[in-house]
């Protein structure tokens, strides 16, 4: 981060003030305490000896466990992926002048946002059981013009994903529908002056800046989903982090180490989470309350036209940092 | 109510020219409210049409109808002759009007620039993007051929050196002037502006009216709807004024100053 640049920095200003800063004791007392609270804390981590943190150790690195963390990004990252791409797409279709695509998209929501992600998974697990043969044909016929075992298709991985990326996608809609309509309607009407279409004014004015909106609790329903996959074993799929740290910690009957190791590793990936999510924040960020600078320097050709040097260009670029700063906090 | 709001007469001269755009008993009603009762009115092209009238009048509701940014609920308007937003249809062994598809209107648009109050850049593109974006993905130009061009839009308005500023970063002004070249870029053979200046700062509003006075001066057709009254009496060839939902009062711009309406005359009074 850039430090603190002081107001009026390299100006000709007469009697400059140079004074001392308000005296606080508040926050001196604050950190005080909260440094004494932090000590016990850490105290009773590393010394309680119920905690076993040699064992942590010992199985932070476990192939079952690595291969735990492995499952769980994946079905994070695939789940997330499908949802993403669908809640866009219910979204749009919710938003359609076409009155059966808005029906579908309002049915969808309201089922897969209405029942329990962990009956949904018992569902998909048991699917192959209720649909043996998927087909497809004309209903009530016995015209078929492809079909296929369910089981072949739905294994117990797939269940698993297809089950958490259609309720996601139901909550993803309601942001990403929330983000399209938060955009100015003038908008769309500039856009269509210039001979848009619905579907490029869609893509290219209104998605763009509905992201602004939409990622940020985007990243948080991703923090959510990588948790959320510990549900799987209603599926049962049994090789992500939860179960297989679970099933150590039957086996070694010791399940505090375990799900300490558990915690370190879901920490650690939500961190890596956050940071991408801030990256994309600056990425959508681009144009929005950059700092106006036009009154500070004189590029107008109108007044006169005065070639725009590096160092401008770099007090624009600060600008735009500056306001990300502040999303991330 | 036949009011046809017209200066340029062309019979006399002998010459035919198809008017750019023509209003005939134009109505339009948002749900209950009336908003437009009746509307004429001729602009030639070549000639700059400046729409005055109280906030409330139906003034931007006429500009926004000829863009079809809304629709026709009577009468019918007419862009270099061709009746914009319906096309005639056999039903029934009757001709009836039918609403144009999204790529028939995108088409009719196509000969029309419009420039908005509140400038409606786009925020995450910088002016050059801005002046790019349709031109590539409208016109399907190649992005070099697009970038001179909007170099040289930009330019036209006197922006060739905030190329790669975002519009938050440029003064109303000269969001106004970029909004202007966007609309340019689509070289539209008839240009609308929907009080252009009304959301500027005092001292900038001058810096729009010199481009729009150019603009002017180069031949362009435009219809504005402003509150300018100097504006209209330097570069107007015809006035109109609006109030109620009916052309109250049309003519040269040597109405403005002998205005025979007591509405209007009152108008002018507030507005002066």
């Amino acid at each position: 981060m850039a430090k603190k640049q002081v107001d009026g920095e390299g100006l000709d200003i007469p009697d400059r003030i140079h004074a001392l800063p308000v005296r606080r004791t508040g926050p001196v007392v604050a950190g005080v305490i909260v440094a004494l609270l932090a000590a016990m804390l850490a105290q009773g981590l590393v010394t309680n000896p119920r905690f076993e943190w040699n064992i942590v150790w010992k199985y932070l690195f476990n192939e079952n466990v690595l291969e735990g963390i492995g499952y769980t990004l994946l079905l994070t990252v695939i789940s997330m992926v499908v949802a993403i791409i669908l809640s866009v797409i219910l979204a749009i279709m919710r938003k359609s002048i076409n009155p059966v695509l808005r029906g579908v998209s309002w049915f969808f929501i309201w089922f897969f946002r209405g029942t329990p992600v962990y009956t949904q998974l018992v569902f998909w697990g048991l699917f192959s059981v209720l649909v043996p043969k998927l087909s497809l044909g004309i209903p009530f016929t016995s015209v078929s013009f492809w079909s296929i075992d369910s089981s072949t298709i739905i294994t117990a991985f797939n269940a698993a994903w297809i089950g958490l990326a259609l309720n996601e996608a139901a909550y993803l809609s309601e942001i990403v529908r929330a983000g399209l309509e938060a955009v100015d309607p003038g908008q769309t009407e500039a856009a269509k002056a210039l001979g848009m279409k619905r579907s490029l004014i869609m893509r290219r004015i209104i998605l763009p800046q509905a992201m602004r909106i939409i990622i940020p609790p985007t990243g948080n329903e991703t923090i959510g989903m990588l948790k959320t996959t510990s549900l799987v074993l209603a599926v049962p799929f049994t090789l992500e982090l939860q179960f297989a740290t679970n099933a150590i910690a039957n086996r070694i009957y010791k399940p505090i180490p375990l799900l300490l190791v558990a915690c370190i590793w879901y920490l650690f990936i939500t961190s890596i989470l956050m940071v991408i999510q801030s990256r994309l924040e600056k990425h959508f960020g681009k144009g929005f309350e950059a700092r106006s600078i036009v009154t500070e320097d004189n590029g107008d050709e109108l007044d006169g036209p005065v070639a725009v040097s590096e160092t401008k260009k770099d007090r624009i670029a600060r600008g735009n940092n500056v306001k990300m700063i502040g999303l991330n906090a | 109510m036949s009011e046809q709001a017209t200066t340029q007469t062309a019979p006399q001269q002998g010459q035919h020219t198809m008017p750019a755009v023509e209003a005939i008993g134009v109505h339009k009603a948002f749900g209950r409210l009336h908003v437009l009762k009746g509307i004429d009115m001729t602009v030639m092209p070549g000639t700059v049409t400046v729409i005055l009238g109280p906030s409330g009048s139906g003034k931007s509701t006429f500009l926004r109808l000829i863009n079809q940014l809304e629709t026709l609920t009577g009468g019918e308007i007419r862009v270099d002759g061709e009746m914009i937003g319906f096309k005639k249809v056999e039903h029934k062994g009757q001709e009836v009007l039918q609403t144009l598809n999204d790529k028939e209107i995108a088409a009719q648009r196509s000969k029309l620039g419009m420039v908005f109050q509140r400038f409606n850049l786009f925020p995450h593109m910088t002016a050059l993007e801005n002046v790019m974006e349709a031109p590539v993905h409208v016109k399907h130009m190649g992005k070099s051929e697009a970038r001179e061009l909007a170099v040289a839009e930009l330019q036209r308005v006197g922006l060739g050196q905030r190329l790669d500023y975002y519009p938050s970063q440029l003064s109303g002004g000269q969001q106004q002037r970029v909004a202007i070249a966007r609309a340019l870029a689509m070289k539209p053979e008839i240009m609308l502006f929907d009080e252009p200046t009304s959301a500027l700062d005092p001292e900038l509003v001058g810096e729009v009216l010199s481009v729009m006075r150019q603009l002017a001066d180069e031949g362009m057709t435009m219809i504005v709807v402003t509150h300018e009254i100097g504006f209209a009496r330097e570069v107007a060839d015809q006035v109109v004024f609006m109030d109620g939902g009916v052309v109250v009062e049309h003519g040269g711009p040597e109405i403005i100053d002998h205005p025979n309406e007591p509405r209007f005359k009152d108008f002018l009074q507030h507005v002066l």
